[in-house]
């Protein structure tokens, strides 16, 4: 879960919450000294100047990304400017044992890129350039650290775009949504960024530099690559990434439909989908998120909507023509009251102003919050709803809710004020209650924040052991001592063991009983 | 079982097998993979069951190669050994369509046909080809077989949601989940899906599925040269008619240069004619069907296994590169005094090759050489999928991998003894 406080990302830690395996996943600032100070002379042999920090006021703008209330600072900042300075920092690591943690623009919201206190963290800042537009080839090839938003610019002339969307395409960079598999509003018909990124160059763990996928599909060998995106981190650092570009559209159509209540919004969802019509974007907010949005960015939903729609169709403009009219059908069929086409480009941007602020703008309406990031199965939508609202009604904790209701991604923002005692931890356990519902209802922990510090401890209640002792395998494959990112995604830290595993005594840390052996 | 052919630890095995499956036998000769006799088939008939099967191998060094229906049996290098076939033929269950949420759940020896079945009475459908008749979902997967309708809706790693898999030490191990999004934990389905059986055996999926489009038309248009293919291939993919295939045709056997691109159209009955106005006006003329052409979705070589087994390659682009690999391909073969019939996705960078049966290691050789050149100049890679044995020990079928070091640490994790399809896949693995 998220915790966000005050209006945007600041302030310390939730009262009385502990974040899971804080010791194992922050490290101890102490142990490797030795091995900073190594790497710090590589890294300042081969960077610029500039590259490498050390200064504890430097390092401390670094000790968190988008989710503020876990920070550590790091024992050494580095922005490597090419792969070969990157591999050079990442090679003195592991040489020297050294944890390393990879930083795009830091707007994770699962602590993925919190730093250790004992190790190097790996910022790709500097690593921004475009290399290739290939528009014959429908690619391009961009740096790790290349903001989300600057590669459908570059392209957008040509009649292209990169469909991946975050809500924080603005900041967030290739290199960070190759790593969290990042999903946006469009992804319900075009897909994540697993079905955008079709190679990437890896430094592994080792500081090698590997290919992976490339610009033509179905490379020989296992899809590696289709491992790498959405690790976290954890298998490496992509240093340049080959990504798909995506024909703009004929015809884009929006609409904004205001509905009494989420049943309703829900039914008419089901209807659409149901009708074989795959919208490009079908999202829903609740009252309580349309109050915070209008405070906020005066959007202009609605008046007295019990919840808004925003349903965006596109393609050629005669099948989109077609499955408008049926959506306006569906939508008035299952009670909407109001049904608003945006006629031009300020107001479709006005509409989804609205909703691609609502968790900022729930800071308007309440001092703190936890953005909370769940799935389940579309259709259960009503029940879980109704679920929440009672989750709220019984706890006093109000949550606005505001999700891709398309393909069944919750968002749910659960307010609270923290200078009330006992407040945050009400809210935390709301939070958390909220993911049983969508384990409970066959869904997912995580949608597309990712799983990093914060959601750790809960993977043990979606996978088995047996499941996550077989991620394990491919960590160990790729990261055998366990550098790259460590103490993110997995709930205990696991010993690799040598191949093929035969080990004749126990690991003095499983001896120890610090570590789970693998 | 070491060596194969030890009675004694045969026999040990078969006991073993058989208090884990109920359905155990001796391998006939149409058991054989790749031309590799099998000792044993085990027919398991669930996901635990798999799980027994397989550590009942593992206690007596079994080398196990997984089977679907068999129908790509020969595709990639024969195994070094073949003790145990696990034949998934048992587990065809579709088991659970969730149609409101445009899921499916399905065993993996399930047809691929029996689960459009069902998921077709929802007016949905996988949307995965069926490049090879009769194929079923686990072997599908795990070669990662592909069609036309792969520019549109991707491949397998595209729609797998949700996969169970049983490693070669038994253990029984699931990833994803049965919803299309999300993120938790290492995407395991990926690594499978393309690893020939080297891996784990896959005995569960969960796919996403898709609206079946109301209406489809095909637009065909004659195409002379290779270059021509590409020009017109590129100006549909970047028209905005949103088409659904791509795909060119280029029988080797024709009359020097003819071949034939088609674009396949899927809309709504009024949509559909208005774009193939529009599509036909692009490609300056061409003739509109409703029904697809001839060899539409299949492969370009000859499966009936009476003419002799042809060598099957698959030539990946980027999509600058099609006419380069088609050229080069067309001009070797004939400088080698065979032919190459090609076909595939043009709008995709995927083309497959078929030379005849009657080209032997040496003209394979001489074909592969400047193909696989033009292919990684074109930032792809060239492999025979399948080839007479003679063929594939001549040559090498996989070609340069990059990568290969951490694709071997991999399966060194997961499969310590090299038991899972040994040898089968790239670079020995
Ligand atoms: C307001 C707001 C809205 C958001 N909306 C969305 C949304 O709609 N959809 C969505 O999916 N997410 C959303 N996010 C989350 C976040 O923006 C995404 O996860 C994004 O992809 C993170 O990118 P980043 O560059 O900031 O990565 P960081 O936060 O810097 O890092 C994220 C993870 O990636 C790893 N990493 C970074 N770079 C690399 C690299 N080159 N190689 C390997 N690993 C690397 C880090 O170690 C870390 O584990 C939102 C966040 C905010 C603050």
């Amino acid at each position: 879960m998220s915790v966000t406080h005050g209006t945007t990302t600041t302030a310390g830690p939730v009262p009385g919450d502990t974040p899971p395996e804080a010791t194992s996943a922050t490290g101890d600032a102490h142990r490797h000294s030795a091995g900073i100070e190594a790497v710090g002379r590589v890294a300042r042999a081969v960077l610029p100047v500039t590259g490498v920090l050390s200064d504890p006021t430097q390092l401390r703008t670094y000790e968190c990304d988008g989710l503020a209330h876990y920070r550590v600072t790091p024992a050494l900042v580095v922005l490597p400017e090419t792969t070969e300075q990157l591999a050079a920092v990442v090679r003195a690591c592991a040489a020297h044992g050294v944890p390393f943690v990879a930083r795009g623009s830091g707007t994770g919201l699962s602590g993925g890129a919190l730093p250790r206190a004992d190790g190097v963290l790996v910022v790709t800042s500097r690593m921004r350039t475009i290399r290739e537009v290939r528009r014959a080839d429908q690619r391009a090839v961009v740096e790790p650290g290349v903001i989300n938003l600057a590669v459908t610019r570059a392209v957008t002339g040509e009649g292209y775009y990169y469909a991946p969307d975050p809500s924080s395409q603005q900041i967030c960079s290739i290199g960070g949504n190759l790593a969290e598999n990042s999903g946006g509003a469009h992804c319900l018909k075009y897909g994540f960024t697993s079905n955008h990124v079709l190679g990437a160059e890896l430094v592994t763990p080792q500081g090698d530099v590997v290919a992976l996928g490339g610009l033509a599909p179905d490379s020989p060998g296992y899809d590696l690559l289709g491992t790498v995106v959405g690790s976290e981190g954890t298998l490496g650092i992509a240093t340049t990434a080959v990504v798909r570009l995506v024909r703009l559209p004929e015809e884009v159509r929006t609409l904004l439909v205001g509905f009494r209540s989420t049943d309703d919004a829900g039914a008419a969802t089901s209807a659409i989908i149901g009708a074989g019509i795959v919208p490009a974007a079908i999202e829903m907010m609740d009252a309580l998120a349309i109050e915070a949005a209008e405070a906020a960015v005066h959007c202009d939903y609605p008046a007295g909507a019990g919840a808004v729609l925003v349903i965006e169709l596109d393609g050629a403009a005669v099948e989109v023509e077609h499955e408008y009219a049926q959506v306006e059908r569906f939508c008035t069929e299952h009670g909407a009251f109001e049904l608003r086409p945006a006629t031009d480009a300020a107001e479709r941007a006005l509409i989804w102003k609205g909703r691609k602020s609502a968790f900022a703008a729930v800071g308007r309406i309440s001092p703190d919050y936890i953005v909370q990031d769940g799935v389940i199965p579309r259709t259960a939508l009503p029940e879980v709803l109704r679920a929440i609202a009672e989750l709220s009604s019984s706890s006093g904790v109000r949550v606005a809710n505001v999700f891709h209701a398309g393909d069944g991604n919750l968002h749910p923002l659960v307010l609270f004020d923290d200078a009330q005692p006992g407040a945050g931890k009400a809210a935390e356990q709301v939070s958390g209650a909220i993911l049983d519902l969508c384990i409970n209802h066959g869904g997912s922990i995580t949608g597309e924040h990712g799983v990093g510090v914060d959601k750790a401890a809960y993977m043990p209640r979606m996978f088995s052991d047996d499941d996550l002792d077989t991620m394990q395998l491919v960590r160990c494959a790729f990261d055998p001592d366990g550098i790259s990112n460590p103490g993110k995604l997995f709930p205990t830290p696991r010993l690799c063991g040598e191949v093929p595993g035969k080990r004749k005594h126990a690991h003095p840390l499983v001896e120890a009983g610090l570590a789970d052996a693998f | 079982m070491a060596p194969t052919g030890d009675t004694v630890s045969l026999d040990a095995a078969r006991t073993a097998l058989s208090g884990a499956c109920d359905d155990v036998r001796e391998a006939t000769a149409a058991d054989a993979v790749d031309g590799v006799p099998a000792s044993l088939v085990a027919r398991p008939a669930s996901t635990a069951e798999v799980g027994e099967v397989l550590r009942a191998a593992a206690g007596h060094e079994l080398a196990v190669v997984p089977r679907g229906r068999g129908t790509k049996s020969t595709w990639g290098r024969a195994p070094e050994r073949a003790d145990l076939v696990v034949d998934l033929s048992r587990m065809s269950a579709v088991l659970d369509h969730a149609a409101g949420d445009l899921v499916v759940e399905t065993q993996a020896g399930a047809l691929l046909a029996d689960v459009q079945a069902v998921v077709g009475t929802a007016g949905q459908r996988l949307a995965l080809d069926e490049p090879v008749p009769g194929s079923s979902i686990g072997g599908t997967l795990a070669t990662n077989s592909s069609g036309p309708g792969r520019l549109a809706v991707g491949t397998a790693r595209d729609l797998l949601i949700g996969v169970t898999v049983v490693r070669a030490d038994g253990v029984v191990a699931r990833a994803g989940g049965r919803v299309v999004k999300n993120v938790a934990g290492y995407d395991l389905g990926k690594l499978v899906i393309g690893s020939f059986g080297t891996l784990a055996v896959v005995t569960e999926a969960v796919f996403r599925l898709h609206p079946v489009a109301p209406a489809r038309q095909w637009v065909t248009v004659g195409v002379d040269s290779a270059g021509r293919a590409q020009e017109l291939a590129q100006r549909v993919v970047h028209s905005q008619l949103v088409p659904a295939a791509v795909e060119v045709d280029w029988p080797g056997d024709g009359d020097g240069g003819a071949g034939s691109l088609g674009v396949l159209l899927e809309g709504t009955p009024a949509g559909v004619e208005t774009r193939t106005a529009a599509l036909t006006g692009l490609l300056g003329g061409g003739t509109a069907a409703g029904t697809a052409p001839a060899g539409w979705g299949r492969y370009p070589w000859d499966d009936d296994g009476v003419t002799g087994r042809a060598t099957a390659l698959k030539a990946t682009v980027a999509l600058s590169g099609v006419a380069g690999a088609l050229d080069a391909g067309r001009r070797a073969a004939t400088d080698a005094g065979t032919t190459l019939s090609w076909r595939g996705s043009a709008g995709a960078g995927v083309l497959y090759g078929a030379l005849p049966a009657t080209a032997g290691p040496d003209a394979v050789a001489a074909v592969l050489g400047p193909l696989r050149a033009a292919c990684a100049a074109a930032g792809g890679a060239l492999v025979v999928l399948d080839a007479a044995p003679e063929v594939e020990a001549a040559v090498d079928t996989w070609g340069p991998v990059p990568a290969i070091d951490l694709m071997r640490r991999v399966k060194e994790r997961f499969d310590p003894e090299r038991r899972l399809a040994p040898g089968r896949f790239v670079g020995g693995i």
